[in-house]
């Protein structure tokens, strides 16, 4: 393929001038561009309020904050992390850049569709942070807004949920728009199984979006109508049942782990092969391994539940289906090893997040198998080995995904290259500081810490403590990460179209795309990781 | 495109799928009227399910519709019946 001479999508202004050649956009790029913008605002205040809460746990006792305000911090710290970057997070913004390019397609199906998902999703932020300014003070509930509290609480708990309500309309658009984009608009040539792994991901999650966002948006209603109308759905005061809202709220909150972590094992089902310069090992088995785990994550919801007072043959069958789902999850994972085997290895910055990702979810997918065996979670129910786990997986595997999409489309989104020593040692840090992070608080969940205090005993000192200072460490890791990615996007090289050497479409346009994407839509002939 | 091909539903069809959606609505307004214990919402949900049906095929037009938007709902049907049905194995053997 030649290089255009058509302007870039970063430079073609369509008439208009300055943000609103932004804010009026139907071009997929920037819409993702525009995601990633908020999404990184909101991440660095999630990170900040993680730090604060890592300080005030430094000693035991008061530091910093009295425990009302750290109810409230950790509460933030959820909804922020979960309904504001995590969620949304790669399908949002590396979706909607790579989904079109990678599928051959000029745009998404529904351009006007998606500009208005993320309009959704803004003013859902705005309400989750205006629940900070207004009222009586941000919710204290946990991100879960479990009831009876979330209905007795006088914090702005009916604010916080409407916000979570208006994320989820995001997201199903968001998922409706692009199933229709892989159904309608795959390039000739491409069939279902020639299309990049990243795309199945995508579709999975997609169908997550679609079907199990609409019972959080009812159930978080429902909250509200009880608040606010005194109806009895939750409250056992009021003739309701609290363990009725776990279950509908986790309905959808255990698939939503899935729509955050299977975009993530899209992308490091691209990076590997690349990296590796080899034909991905087993590609239909980790294109139905998607499938796999979004059909089976609709049916583990339960074992958020063990403790509530659940009955005991449910509690069984959740914890045997959380067993089977572990199998689809390993199947990528042995997969992506078999790839790298006997492989040419780049250790590039990508790579080395996608080799971070492998071992970090590693450690929380099997410390995940820990939480689903009954007994076991009897034990460490509501301790800081449950908070060490899903870290593993949100933060080691969603983020570290998240990290390593943002160095793999770098050059293809800005057409330039970042310091590639620089990335490198950035991951070093972010990497050590990470496990010095979250690796003690499994330690600490272990000896019996409970979550979500302000305070602890004497015992639990040390391994806080270590915890802390790898907050520290992990914040330096991420600065530093940032500051790499800035310099690259402000003063970098003049990146190539395919500094990587992939083979799928994305990386056969130039760097950055025309506004189209391609001067002619491709024909593909043969499937996406052709190397050897 | 095979797709694009509009199927047009006669009034009469419609008029009596009209007709068996409000005569079950009758039905399920009558049963509640019983205790069937156990199978409340068993009977409550069975009814609403094939008024949904109805409304599917007919009115939404899916049974004229390709196989492959067929399979999609009859995929969401299957999961969300298997979310009550999981539900129901706590509600129904909690002490």
């Amino acid at each position: 393929m030649t290089t255009t001479t058509l302007p870039n999508y970063l430079e073609d202004k369509q008439g208009k001038k300055g943000l609103m050649v932004w804010l009026t956009t139907h071009d997929h790029k920037r819409i993702g561009l525009m995601y990633l913008a908020a999404l990184s605002v909101f991440f660095i205040v999630g990170v900040l309020i993680g730090i604060l809460m890592r300080l005030e746990l430094l000693n035991p006792g008061k530091d910093i904050v009295d425990p009302q305000t750290y109810n409230s911090l950790f509460t933030l710290h959820g909804v922020i992390m979960i309904f504001l970057f995590v969620i949304p997070g790669i399908p949002a913004v590396f979706g909607n850049i790579a989904l079109p390019l990678i599928i051959g397609a000029r745009d998404v199906a529904f351009p006007k569709l998606n500009l208005f998902s993320w309009y959704l999703y803004m003013f859902g932020a705005m309400l989750a942070l205006g629940t900070l300014l207004v009222g009586d003070g941000p919710p204290d509930t946990g991100w879960t807004f479990y009831a009876p509290y979330s209905v007795k609480t006088g914090t702005n708990v009916t604010m916080a949920v409407f916000a979570a309500f208006i994320l989820g309309f995001s997201s199903i658009l968001t998922g409706l728009n692009f199933i229709v984009t892989i159904h309608r608009m795959r390039c000739p040539g491409m069939s279902w199984f020639k299309m990049p792994l990243f795309a199945w991901a995508l579709y999975a999650t997609s169908w997550i979006q679609l079907l199990a966002t609409p019972v959080v948006g009812i159930t978080l209603l429902m909250i509200a109508v009880e608040r606010m109308l005194g109806i009895g759905l939750f409250d056992p005061a009021l003739g309701g049942d609290p363990v009725l809202y776990q279950h509908l709220f986790w309905i959808y909150s255990h698939p939503a782990v899935y729509i955050m972590i299977l975009p993530g094992m899209g992308v490091i089902s691209e990076i590997i092969p690349t990296f590796s310069q080899r034909r991905i090992f087993g590609y239909k088995a980790i294109a139905y391994s998607s499938l796999a785990i979004a059909f089976i994550g609709y049916f583990v919801w339960g074992h958020h539940m063990f403790t509530s007072g659940m009955s005991g043959p449910a509690r069984v069958i959740f914890s045997i289906l959380t067993f089977l789902v572990a199998i689809p999850s390993a199947i990528k994972v042995f997969n992506w090893l078999a790839t790298m085997y006997n492989g040419s290895i780049d250790m590039k910055p990508p790579m080395l997040y996608a080799m971070g990702f492998i071992f970090l979810f590693l450690i929380g997918g099997l410390t995940g198998l820990v939480n689903g065996a009954l007994a076991a979670d009897i034990h460490i129910h509501d301790t800081y080995f449950v908070v060490g786990h899903f870290h593993y997986v949100m933060f080691g595997g969603t983020g570290f995904a998240f990290f390593a999409a943002m160095h793999y489309w770098f050059p293809k989104i800005w057409g330039k290259m970042y310091s590639i020593k620089h990335a490198t040692r950035a991951f070093w840090v972010l990497f050590t500081g990470f496990n010095i992070l979250y690796f003690p608080m499994l330690v600490v969940g272990i000896m019996g810490m409970p979550r979500r205090y302000y305070d602890y005993l004497p015992q639990f000192h040390l391994p806080n403590e270590i915890s802390t200072v790898g907050s520290w460490i992990t914040v330096l890791g991420l600065v530093y990460m940032i500051v790499v990615l800035i310099q690259g996007m402000r003063k970098g090289e003049k990146a190539e179209r395919n500094p990587w050497h992939g083979l799928t479409l994305d990386w056969q346009t130039d760097s950055p795309p025309t506004l189209e994407n391609f001067e002619e839509i491709p024909t593909v002939t043969e499937g996406p990781y052709e190397y050897k | 495109m095979d797709e694009q091909k509009h199927h047009i539903v006669d009034y009469l069809t419609n008029i009596k799928v009209w007709v068996a959606l409000a005569v079950l609505t009758i039905l399920t307004v009558w049963v509640s009227e019983f205790n069937l214990a156990t199978l409340t919402v068993a009977v409550a949900l069975s009814i609403a399910t094939i008024k949904a049906i109805l409304v599917l095929s007919y009115f939404m037009h899916l049974k004229f519709d390709s196989k492959i938007l067929i399979i999609m709902v009859l995929v969401t049907l299957v999961i969300f019946l298997s979310m009550i049905i999981f539900t129901f194995f706590d509600y129904l053997y909690r002490k």
